[in-house]
């Protein structure tokens, strides 16, 4: 037990590193930007981590982004990639949205769970596709997963500029509200809702099925040597499905969260691109549940930056993708040297 | 006898609490051919890695033309002249013969002249029996021919001493006699040459000196004149080895039928080879053996035994059941047994531990719940290893940490573990020493005294004619001829494997 808790201290050692070189090289865009990084940084923490509202605020931000984040790491354990969580995220909440719509009438003790697994059947069916794709041995489950990306929201774009469009509020196509009877509950009279406990269940599923679980072994066999799996009989094709399913499903309970515990309503920008962040999470993360954890609240915090440097400093909200993007080039460069972290 | 090319003197390497090296005196002359003995784990792959440089020593120092060298990395090991011939090639399979060597000289000019590096690639190719096609893609070469690439690679690029590890491990019998001309070749011309291996015949014939290694240190040294087998042997191993009963010998009566093949055919894809017509039957308490040279089918027929790759014409019918159709996991849990040719690419997960790899493949047997249940799997496989004298290893480290005899032990312990009906063993001797080799014939002749069939796919013709009650000779994936034990004679049957005479049913 010391030993893993010494791994675990490490790797948080390394998450850190990374995070302060990140933000040292953000720093001299944001002076070619004439803007004090200092100042813009302070501004970001003390909002971010020194106010309730701001504290209040990265717990929302993390709860989709541990959803997206254990919807790629499941199928990672298969050597499968999954770019297609954004997608999923918007099946999720298609689906959901669907249920709260045509069973409006439902006490929440019935609505709920069933608009709840509607999320999750959402977006596992969506990522089923390219999952049976990639077992027939058709199509390569990391372009299948990216292309649904840009179908999942036009469907949900169909919905909310056809059937489902909200009458006479606004030219603004959005749905109706949802019953109230859909509506996940807030914690503590917050905007944190009950997904939260959703995305930390998931994320002790997703720790308990690989790693105490026979199935578990069976798909870790699969992403350490899938001809020897095959050899032993493990059914391999099965799983590629199974995993992916379920990957999606976790992200379409991250799409079913923000629909239902955030915004009340179905609406196409429902995620700011919170798929592609767990993508990011889950890679750097290394698939491990902790890592996840920790990642899921550094870019919970960078976002929000990404707020505050709007407010505060009048910069665009993209230039968060920049730092993104400074994290991924620099975990990406001493990733050679740690050899295969994974 | 003038100084020697490399003199090494007290090396001696640590891992942990084990002393891979302890203390290695040796001298490699210009002009030899000199073999490095022993069993598994004896130190030869700690050595030669010290010399090549992936290690370093922690004591001890290392000569070179009489001036003192420690390489640091293979490529300073290569600027001195030390070259090595991996069991696995280093080669790039799109890429042609000429490029890939090309990639590898230290001296390649900006603008490659590959008309110059063609003409260099053919003579020395002439000089020492190497003749490649500069032009084939390494794709499309057999494995002996890939050999000659690695060591034409050493050769332009000046090596001058050449560690080769196991190099016979991969070849077919008569690829093995090339490679023995080849030394003498080198020989011939100044080279010298550290051949790595623990099979005593090729020992004999072809090394001038002998260093037998034992647990990290030199256990002797012969020249080749005064060495005989069992001296040897009783170096490697500290002891005489125990004489061998003779073979059962004589006429047994073969039980039900477990497989029959009737008819079966498989199309090939890639470099694979294309199986056709196969009927081929294993019954209770038989070992069948299957002689071929590398790449005439064999791998294709386990799988195709085994469920991997689908029947495209005939029947398999499994104790009686037709089972043309069944999934690999179907056919384990009927009591099929795979012991493959590579344990650790194709019956192991290198990234899981002992224990898991072994609870992979036993189907539904240790299920508890959602979980495994652990206790039962452990005295099981405990006992596994026990019948068989294996040491039980230890369980939590990543199976790839296990050496290669070790490895194979725990995919016969786990494969062998449940009584199998049928045990297809593909080359299960490959890479052993004579001692493991030995155990695991002996296990092979346990199972068929317990009534289980085996079919044994080997190219050891001496193995087969040990064990086999009937032999089948594959060749270009058909059955080229049969035989029952004691008919056939080695010269018949290799020229059956070879295709150098019709097929010919006895």
């Amino acid at each position: 037990m010391p030993e893993s808790l010494a791994r675990a201290g490490r790797a948080l050692l390394r998450h850190a590193l990374v995070a302060l070189a990140a933000l040292a090289m953000f720093a001299v865009i944001l002076l070619l930007a004439h803007k004090d990084p200092i100042r813009a940084y302070l501004d970001t923490f003390r909002f971010a981590l020194g106010s309730a509202d701001g504290l209040i605020e990265l717990v929302v931000r993390m709860t989709p982004l541990l959803l997206t984040a254990v919807a790629v790491a499941l199928p990672a354990r298969l050597g499968l990639i999954n770019v297609g969580g954004e997608g999923q995220l918007y099946m999720g909440a298609w689906l959901a949205s669907a249920g709260a719509f045509l069973l409006p009438d439902l006490p929440a003790r019935y609505l709920l769970p069933i608009v709840i697994v509607l999320g999750f059947l959402g977006g596992a069916l969506w990522a089923a596709i390219p999952g049976l794709l990639r077992a027939a041995r058709l199509v390569n489950e990391t372009i299948a997963t990216l292309l649904l990306n840009y179908v999942a929201p036009l469907i949900v774009s169909y919905y909310i500029f056809g059937p489902w469009r909200a009458k006479g509020s606004s030219a603004y196509p959005q749905s109706p509200l949802y019953p109230d009877a859909a509506a996940l509950p807030p914690l503590f009279g917050t905007r944190i809702h009950a997904g939260l406990f959703i995305a930390l269940l998931a994320l002790l599923f997703y720790w308990v099925l690989l790693e105490k679980t026979r199935w578990g072994l069976e798909m870790r066999a699969i992403g350490g040597n899938s001809e020897a799996a095959q050899r032993l009989g493990i059914p391999v094709a099965r799983w590629i499905v199974v995993a992916l399913a379920l990957g999606g499903g976790l992200a379409g309970l991250a799409g079913m969260g923000e629909a239902m515990g955030i915004h009340g309503r179905l609406r196409q920008g429902l995620s700011p691109g919170f798929g592609f962040t767990g993508f990011l999470i889950s890679w750097l993360a290394g698939g491990r549940p902790v890592g996840i954890l920790v990642m899921a609240f550094l870019f919970a915090l960078l976002t929000s930056a990404g707020d505050t440097l709007q407010i505060t400093q009048g910069l665009p909200f993209a230039v968060v993708n920049i730092l993104l993007a400074v994290i991924l080039f620099i975990v990406l460069a001493r990733r050679p040297a740690a050899g295969g972290a994974r | 006898m003038a100084d020697p090319l490399i003199e090494i003197r007290g090396l001696t390497k640590r891992y942990g609490p084990v002393l891979a090296n302890d203390g290695i005196d040796l001298d490699l002359y210009g002009g030899e051919v000199h073999a490095l003995l022993g069993e598994n784990g004896a130190g030869k792959s700690t050595l030669s890695k010290l010399l090549y440089g992936f290690t370093r020593p922690d004591a001890g120092w290392i000569h070179c033309d009489g001036r003192p060298v420690a390489p640091r990395t293979p490529a300073e090991a290569r600027a001195l002249g030390i070259g090595m011939v991996f069991q696995n090639f280093m080669l790039i399979p799109a890429l042609s013969v000429l490029e890939n060597i090309a990639l590898f000289l230290p001296d390649l000019p900006a603008v490659v002249r590959p008309r110059d590096l063609e003409r260099r690639i053919r003579e020395v190719g002439a000089r020492f029996g190497l003749q490649v096609d500069p032009a084939a893609p390494v794709r499309q070469l057999s494995v002996g021919d890939r050999q000659k690439v690695e060591i034409l690679k050493l050769l332009l690029a000046r090596a001058r001493v050449l560690i080769f590890d196991e190099p016979t491990k991969v070849l077919a019998p008569h690829e093995v006699t090339g490679l023995f001309e080849v030394f003498r070749a080198l020989r011939a011309e100044g080279y010298a040459i550290l051949f790595i291996t623990h099979k005593l015949p090729e020992v004999m014939a072809c090394a001038d000196r002998i260093t037998v290694l034992r647990q990290g240190r030199v256990a002797g040294g012969f020249d080749s004149g005064q060495a005989d087998p069992a001296a040897l042997v009783a170096m490697m191993f500290g002891e005489p080895l125990a004489e061998r009963p003779a073979p059962e010998a004589g006429a047994r009566i073969p039980g039900k039928p477990i497989l029959e093949l009737r008819g079966a055919a498989a199309p090939a894809a890639g470099s694979e080879t294309a199986l056709r017509d196969l009927d081929l039957a294993v019954a209770e308490g038989e070992i069948v053996g299957v002689a071929g040279v590398s790449g005439s089918g064999q791998k294709e027929l386990g799988d195709l035994i085994l469920g991997l790759r689908p029947l495209g014409a005939g029947s398999k019918r499994f104790q009686g059941e037709d089972a043309s159709r069944w999934s690999i996991a179907r056919m384990r849990a009927a009591g099929t047994a795979f012991v493959p040719e590579d344990p650790l690419a194709m019956a192991a997960v290198p990234g899981l531990s002992v224990r898991e790899n072994l609870a992979l493949g036993t189907g539904r047997r240790y299920h508890k719940g959602p979980g495994m249940d652990w206790p039962a799997l452990e005295s099981a496989m405990a006992g596994s290893f026990a019948a068989m004298d294996f040491p039980v290893p230890r369980l939590d480290p990543p199976i790839a940490a296990l050496s290669g005899g070790n490895l194979q032990r725990v995919v016969l312990a786990r494969e062998l573990a449940h009584a199998p009906r049928l045990i297809i063993a593909l080359y299960p001797t490959r890479g052993l020493d004579v001692r493991s080799a030995r155990a695991v014939r002996d296990l092979l002749g346990r199972a068929r005294a317990a009534g289980s069939g085996v079919l044994l796919i080997s190219e050891d013709l001496d193995e087969l004619a040990e064990l086999s009650d009937r032999l089948l000779v594959l060749y270009a994936g058909r059955i080229a001829g049969e035989f029952a034990r004691g008919a056939w004679q080695a010269e018949q049957v290799g020229h059956l494997m070879t295709g150098s005479e019709a097929a010919r049913h006895a």
